[in-house]
Parts: structure tokens; C-alpha cells; sequence
């Protein structure tokens, strides 16, 4: 162990317990008051959006979040030039794998864009914490989204802010995927888009679980592929749900795409093979397994990978 | 949002440790799973309208009062009265009530044209108030006024030519108080209501009172047929006030009665944590209690005293009623219960308290081993209406250090009291042989009536208000206090409260039942 490791542990023997170091415990039979709510869904994030808040968060994302995106994610950008037909402001759907896809992505997006998004976070994780709710708000112009419940104030928030011409972001599985494969898509994108008229331009990010998937420690460098589906816009009449099936099925595309190229794709998709990207019904070892081997690692790291799978 | 009302908590498992006062300092201590804690109301709302409110009071008095302004008229002599420095506790920041008060009677009486006008401090047998306390409770303008006129009085029990006979009640009790204020034409007293008992007829009869006249019902009996001295309808102390009162007025002392109520809102926001449920502190009460405990374990207990002592409390104003003094007082009382009223089923084996730092009697003072006696034995256990928390036979805890230590300006006689009388007896029927030479001690008159002594007989007082309690409980058990101190008053010092608790399974058994009183704010429980 090294000496700052027993110097860790030391003070955290020193640390006395339980009340009132700790919060207190709550009497089992008093019951609770729901909070004052500040924080969560309720937090206000109006002040983001004024222009000193814009300034600071342009400087960071031009001049710390895009050359750090840029350093430990080396993005390859795919399909972008779709993205001069999109007219704002839009709704970008992206699949989730870590929490560095909103950097990421905003950090592709053109300069117009990305000065002009918010990013729907989710409530219950980013604005737990007023800390949390100030830093993620101001950086990455987060909004607060339900996620566990349909929450009418949040998504009427949210297509306010549509109407009001800004862009949105937002990862309709509800949060970071377990083992690399695509999670069940939530409902919101698409009653966003038929609710406010917007376009929504599907979005696959590739990679970024390799870098910092959830529950890692560190970040890991490696290269991601970023691809950019056409916009989608709701038909006349077209309700949420039938939108929110052409959404997955185009990122269902678009992940094909990011592991081979647009024509293969596109022949997938139209024989209708493409491949399920929430990957086999089976046990957790065999989806692991057939995730394959990282497309984008030299030969080297790959053997280590799987020597360590074998130990 | 309204103030929640009081409730009882039964500790269990998840219940985190319970605030204890421990005199200038607090300790969290773990209740066993079982016991009751007493939790306050929160303090009521505040008058949104103050000095509207007075105003209104004074022009619409209740009872067969006639309004204040009618009855003022050049010429006329006029006497103020007021609550002394044991009210309210701790000292409320400016402005205070007194002064808000006092300054529109003093309007009313300017327009009238009244120049005869004294204000007397009613201190009945307390010290005399400083200069600066004075002018604390009345303002400036009121002190600047007439302190350099000698219109400024302090009520002196001890001067035969300021003292007025008024006569004997049906129970022979005599009625001596101050002679300015029997024979002005107005008499406007002015009081600050915390407690049931203060205020009504007691407001005169024992604030503006001699000792011959105090005697009467500030003695053992008085007490112990007092249960509670809080219970108007059970109160002996009340009765006693009350037929003087009466007498008073048949004397045609002409009263006027102004009382106030003030909410329970009692520390400042920096202490919040003390007033607060303890599950419900947040990390600034938790940060706030670990600072200012650590703090005041490191400080000596003399600047700590200071510390304390300089707190000024947030009191307000929740009421104003002004008339006849029992139809005010009638509607005063209404008001405290209103407030402070919990009730409670039943009673316990044991009752715990933490002590403060500041009782009626030492503000700006020492908290010495009889006071603390007396704040735990005669206010605290006295809070009650119906009967007592803790059942015939039972233990009270109480936490407090109880430093064998005496103001000698404020408490001469205490010192005595406390090295001869309770070493010979702890007993208050035993201990009124002694009275008498205590109550006519020049030396200690003389501090009393030219320095800021407490009457020479206040410390018998002080424990015949414990008599009640004494009569009652089978031990009474002093947590964290100086055991010397503690023995001297007739009960067990323990160091903690495990041990208490321990000791007190001797006299209730292994299994007892516990009560908690939580304070602040203050409570009275209503026990079923």
C-alpha cells in the first residue's frame, strides 16, 4: 500500500460517524414531507441560456471540451455534410454508451449549433445536487428530463425550448448502455418532433464505451466514429410511436453503417438484414462475446483484451 | 405555511440522536428505543402590524376597561410599570416589546397633556436592572427621557416610604406594593407574557410587592399545592395573586393592564439548530452545531457565558391585549396555550431534560447550582397541565454542568444559602426556619436595594419553587455536573446519561418508561 493510500485510509478512520457527522437518519413511523423540490426535474435552468452563461460555456467548449473530445476520442465524423440541410433548431438523437457522447457530440456539431443546443440530462442523476445541477447546466446547457416517469412540465419545457430555436439533444434510451449493445428506446423524441415540427436528425456514436463505459474509473484513449443519419420529419399525421420506430430503426442503420459503410447499410437495410444493434437475446458472457473484437484496435491490443477475457 | 403543531415522538431504531442543552453548551444523547420525545409547535406568526396592533389594543380594551386615551387627562398622575430583566428570555433584540409599547401609552399621554408620569421597573425582590439593560428594554428615547429626570424608577421592596399597605385579603395574606403606583390615578402596567403564569393579577401584586407581602404565597405550601403553577385552575400561586389582585382593585387602584404575547422563535439563525427536529437538521445545522460545539468545549466557560449572554433572541410579538386585567388576561393565557400546548398520554418512570444556560434569574448572570435546581425542578417540570409528566415516585434527569460557581454582585445570598442552609437541609419546609434571617439581613438589603443584588430571601424562593417537583419525584439525577455541586443539592451526579438512566433503574425498575422534554422552543404538556 502506498503512503498516501494509508494516509486515505487513516483519515477516513479518523472520520467519526453517524450523526451529526452523517445526515440523520429519518424515524421510521414520521413521515417524510416530499423535499422542497430546487433540484431535479423542478431545477430552473433559465439562467443558462442568458448571454453571460453562453459566453462562458462557448469559451469551454470551444477552447477545453472540444480539444480534450479531440485528444482522448479522436472522432471520425460520418455523414455531417447532411447536417447543412437540417434547419434549426433540431432534435439529435443518439444512442448512449458514456457520459462523454454529449461532449463529444456537441464538440462535432458546426460552431452554430453547438452554441445553440441543450442537452436533455437526465433529473434524478445530474441535478440530484445543486453542485451538480450549476456545473453540468452551465457546461453543457443540460436540461432536466425525467426519466423514470413521464413528467409533463419537463417535456413541455423542453418543446418550449424547441419553439424558442434551440436545438436539442437527447439519448432516447434513457441512459448509458450496460454492455455496448443499443438499450430499449424511451418514448420523447418522437412526440417532441410530431408536438413542435422539428426535424430530427439521428445520431450514432461509436466507441465511446471503450473509453469510459459505465462504471469505469478512467478514461481510456481510443478512436471514435460519429454518423450522422438524415433528418427525420414527422408525415402529416404521424403519431409519436410510429416516428419513434423509424428513429430506431434508421440508428439501427446508422450502427450498421458505423461498422461497415453506407452502402453495405443501406443493402441491409433495404434486404432487410440489417443487424439488431441491442445485439442477441442471450446470456451476458455471449452478448460481451459478440460484440467482436474493437474494430478500430490495432492487433495488439486486441489479443490482450481477449487474453484477459480468457483468465 | 402555518406552524406545525407540536407532537411525540417514540424513539426507534432510525431516530438520531436527541439535542440535549447542557448549560453553555449542548450534547447529543442516544434515547433507548421506546422513549417519548416532546417536541414544541413551532413558534407562531408574528403580528404583521405591530405598532397597529398596540394602537388597536389601547383603543379597544377588553373587559369593562374604558380606552386608554379616554381615560388620560392633564393633571392626572400617571404610572408605567413594566416587566422586569427576567423577561422574556433570552433578551429579545430591539426594538423591545416594552419599548414598542410604553413609547404609544407615552403618545396617548402626551396628547392628553399628562406631565406627572413615572415608569417603574417591576422588579418585586429581583436585582435592579442596569443602565444599559434599562435602556435595552425601553429604547433610548424613553431612557434619555426620563432616567436624567429621576422619573426612571426601579421598584424597591425594602423602602418603607416608597411601600403602601392596602390591606389583608379573606385569607389574611397581607397587600403592601408599591405606593407611586397605588395612588396614581392611572396605573398602566405593561407586560411581557412567555409562560401561563406570568401576567393577570400577578403582573402588580407581585411585581410591584414587598416582601411582607410576597411572603404569602412564595413559600413551600404555596408551591406544593401548585400543580401546576402553570394550571391557573390548579395554581395556589394563581389563587394567592388573584385575591390580592382583587383587593387591589378594590382599593381602587385603578389598573390598566397591557400584556403581549411573544411567539417561541428563540435563537437566532446561526443556533436554528436548537429549535429544529433533529432528523430534519440539514448539513448547515449539522455544520453549525459540530462548530459551535467543538468551539465552546475549547472556550472557557467565562467567555462562553458571554457568549451566550449576548444572544438576542428573535422574538416577536404574536399578540397585544390591553384592559381589564382579567379579561386581558383571560385572553393572554388562551394565547400561550394556543402556543405552547402539547398533549401527552400518560405519564413516565423517568423524565430527561437538558438545561440551558440562562433562567429568569440570571440573565447576564451566572447559572449557580440553586438556579438550575430551580429551572429544571420549578420551571420545567412545572409545565404541565393535569398532571405531571413524570409519575408520583419517578426520576427526573436532568444535563447541565451546575459549576459550584455564584455571581457575588447578583447572588450574595445565594452563596450563603448554598454553603449553610443546604448543607444542613435540603428540605423546603425545613428550610423556611431560615428564612427570615436571610430576608432581613441588612447587609444583603442594602445590595439590593443600592447594588444589583437579588433579594437576600430569593434563593429560598428559588427552591421552594422546586418543592413541588421535590415532593413528587423519587431522585433527581444531574448528568455532566459537578458532583460536588450536584450532592450538595440533595441529588446523584451521573457522567453520562447510560449511567443516569442506570441509576435511575433503582428507583423505576429495569424497564421504565421515558420521557423527553425537548426544548426550545418552550412546551407545556397537557398529560391525559
Amino acid at each position: 500500500m502506498s503512503p498516501g493510500q494509508r494516509l486515505v485510509n487513516r483519515a477516513r478512520r479518523m472520520r467519526p460517524e453517524g450523526f451529526p457527522w452523517a445526515a440523520p437518519t429519518w424515524p421510521v413511523h414520521i413521515e417524510r414531507d416530499a423535499p422542497r423540490r430546487h433540484l431535479g426535474a423542478d431545477y430552473d435552468t433559465e439562467w443558462t441560456r442568458r448571454y453571460p452563461a453562453r459566453l462562458v460555456r462557448a469559451v469551454l467548449l470551444d477552447n477545453v471540451t472540444r480539444p480534450l473530445a479531440h485528444i482522448v476520442a479522436s472522432p471520425e465524423v460520418r455523414g455531417d455534410e447532411v447536417l447543412a440541410l437540417v434547419e434549426a433548431p433540431a432534435i439529435y438523437v443518439a444512442n448512449h454508451a458514456s457520459h462523454i457522447d454529449t461532449g463529444l457530440l456537441l464538440s462535432v456539431l458546426p460552431a452554430a449549433v453547438r452554441h445553440k443546443t441543450v442537452v436533455a440530462a437526465a433529473a434524478d442523476h445530474f441535478f440530484d445536487r445543486r453542485w451538480k445541477a450549476h456545473a453540468w447546466s452551465l457546461v453543457l446547457a443540460a436540461i432536466p428530463i425525467e426519466r423514470h416517469k413521464v413528467n409533463r412540465k419537463s417535456v413541455e419545457d423542453t418543446a418550449a425550448l424547441l419553439r424558442q430555436g434551440w436545438n436539442l439533444i437527447i439519448f432516447p434510451e434513457g441512459g448509458r448502455t450496460h454492455d455496448g449493445w443499443f438499450q430499449a428506446m424511451r418514448g420523447g423524441p418522437g412526440y417532441l418532433a410530431t408536438r413542435t415540427g422539428r426535424p430530427v436528425v439521428p445520431v450514432h456514436i461509436d466507441g465511446t464505451y471503450r473509453i469510459w463505459p459505465r462504471g469505469g474509473r478512467r478514461l481510456r484513449r481510443s478512436p471514435t466514429r460519429i454518423t450522422f443519419g438524415s433528418p427525420i420529419v414527422a408525415a402529416d399525421g404521424e403519431d409519436a410511436r410510429t416516428l419513434e420506430a423509424r428513429i430506431d430503426a434508421v440508428l439501427g442503420v446508422l450502427a450498421d453503417e458505423s461498422r461497415s459503410d453506407w452502402w453495405t447499410a443501406r443493402r441491409h437495410a433495404g434486404a432487410g438484414t440489417t443487424p439488431s444493434p441491442r445485439g442477441p437475446a442471450a446470456s451476458a458472457w455471449r452478448r460481451a462475446w459478440a460484440l467482436g473484437p474493437d474494430p478500430h484496435a490495432d492487433d495488439d491490443s486486441d489479443e490482450k483484451r481477449w487474453a484477459i477475457s480468457r483468465d | 405555511m402555518s406552524p406545525r403543531p407540536g407532537f411525540v415522538l417514540e424513539v426507534d431504531r432510525s431516530t438520531p440522536s436527541t439535542l440535549f442543552w447542557h448549560g453553555e453548551g449542548y450534547r447529543l444523547e442516544k434515547l433507548p428505543v421506546g422513549s417519548r420525545v416532546l417536541y414544541a409547535p413551532e413558534p407562531v406568526d408574528a403580528l404583521p402590524d405591530p405598532m397597529g396592533s398596540i394602537r388597536r389594543a389601547l383603543d379597544e380594551p377588553l373587559g369593562d376597561a374604558a380606552p386608554l386615551r379616554s381615560q388620560l387627562r392633564a393633571g392626572m398622575q400617571l404610572t408605567i410599570a413594566f416587566d422586569d430583566i427576567s423577561l422574556p428570555l433570552p433578551p429579545m433584540r430591539g426594538p423591545d416589546i416594552r419599548q414598542l409599547v410604553i413609547e404609544q401609552v407615552l403618545e396617548l399621554a402626551a396628547e392628553a397633556g399628562v406631565d406627572d408620569v413615572v415608569l417603574i421597573a417591576a422588579l418585586a425582590l429581583h436585582r435592579r436592572m442596569t443602565d444599559a439593560e434599562l435602556r435595552h428594554a425601553l429604547g433610548n428615547r424613553i431612557f434619555d427621557a426620563f432616567a436624567p429626570h429621576g422619573l426612571l424608577w426601579q421598584h424597591d421592596a425594602e423602602d418603607p416610604e416608597q411601600l403602601v399597605h392596602l390591606g389583608l385579603t379573606d385569607q389574611g395574606e397581607d397587600v403592601e406594593i408599591n405606593k407611586r403606583a397605588a395612588t396614581s390615578d392611572l396605573l398602566v402596567y405593561v407586560n411581557i407574557n412567555l409562560v401561563a403564569m406570568d401576567g393577570g393579577h400577578k403582573s402588580v401584586a407581585t411585581g410591584l410587592a414587598s416582601y411582607k407581602s410576597l411572603r404569602h404565597h412564595h413559600n413551600a405550601h404555596t408551591m406544593t399545592q401548585s400543580k401546576s403553577f402553570m394550571d391557573q385552575h390548579r395554581s395556589e400561586l394563581h389563587s394567592s395573586n388573584w385575591r390580592m389582585g382583587r383587593l387591589i382593585a378594590a382599593s381602587g387602584v385603578k389598573v390598566f393592564q397591557i400584556e403581549t404575547n411573544l411567539n417561541t422563535d428563540t435563537f437566532p439563525e446561526q443556533f436554528r439548530f436548537l429549535q429544529r427536529r433533529e432528523w430534519e437538521w440539514t448539513a448547515r445545522d449539522r455544520a453549525a452545531f459540530l462548530a459551535s460545539s467543538k468551539a465552546l468545549q475549547a472556550t472557557p466557560d467565562r467567555v462562553a457565558r458571554s457568549i451566550f449572554h449576548s444572544i438576542r433572541a428573535p422574538h416577536k410579538m404574536s399578540a397585544v391585549q390591553a384592559g381589564e386585567v382579567e379579561a386581558v388576561h383571560a385572553r393572554t393565557t388562551e394565547n400561550v396555550y394556543a402556543q405552547q400546548l402539547l398533549e401527552v398520554e400518560g405519564q413516565s418512570d423517568i423524565l430527561t431534560m437538558g438545561l440551558p444556560y440562562i433562567c429568569p434569574y440570571n440573565v447576564n448572570s451566572i447559572m449557580n447550582p440553586i438556579l438550575v435546581a430551580c429551572l429544571g425542578l420549578g420551571y420545567f417540570f412545572n409545565m404541565y397541565r393535569g398532571q405531571p409528566l413524570v409519575r408520583a415516585g419517578g426520576v427526573v434527569i436532568m444535563s447541565h454542568p451546575t459549576p459550584w460557581a455564584f455571581h457575588p454582585g447578583h447572588h450574595p445570598s445565594y452563596i450563603d444559602f448554598f454553603e449553610q442552609v443546604l448543607a444542613e437541609t435540603t428540605d423546603p419546609a425545613e428550610i423556611g426556619k431560615y428564612e427570615e434571617s436571610f430576608a432581613t439581613d441588612p447587609w444583603y438589603i442594602h445590595l439590593y436595594r443600592t447594588g444589583n443584588a437579588y433579594h437576600g430571601v430569593h434563593p429560598f424562593y428559588m427552591w421552594y419553587w422546586c418543592a413541588h417537583a421535590l415532593e413528587h419525584v423519587g431522585a433527581v439525577i444531574i448528568v455532566g455536573g459537578d458532583r460536588a455541586a450536584v450532592r450538595r443539592l440533595g441529588f446523584k451526579p451521573a457522567t453520562t446519561m447510560a449511567d443516569a438512566l442506570e441509576m435511575a433503574s433503582d428507583t423505576v425498575g429495569r424497564d421504565p418508561t421515558i420521557t423527553h422534554l425537548h426544548s426550545p422552543p418552550l412546551l407545556m404538556s397537557d398529560v391525559r
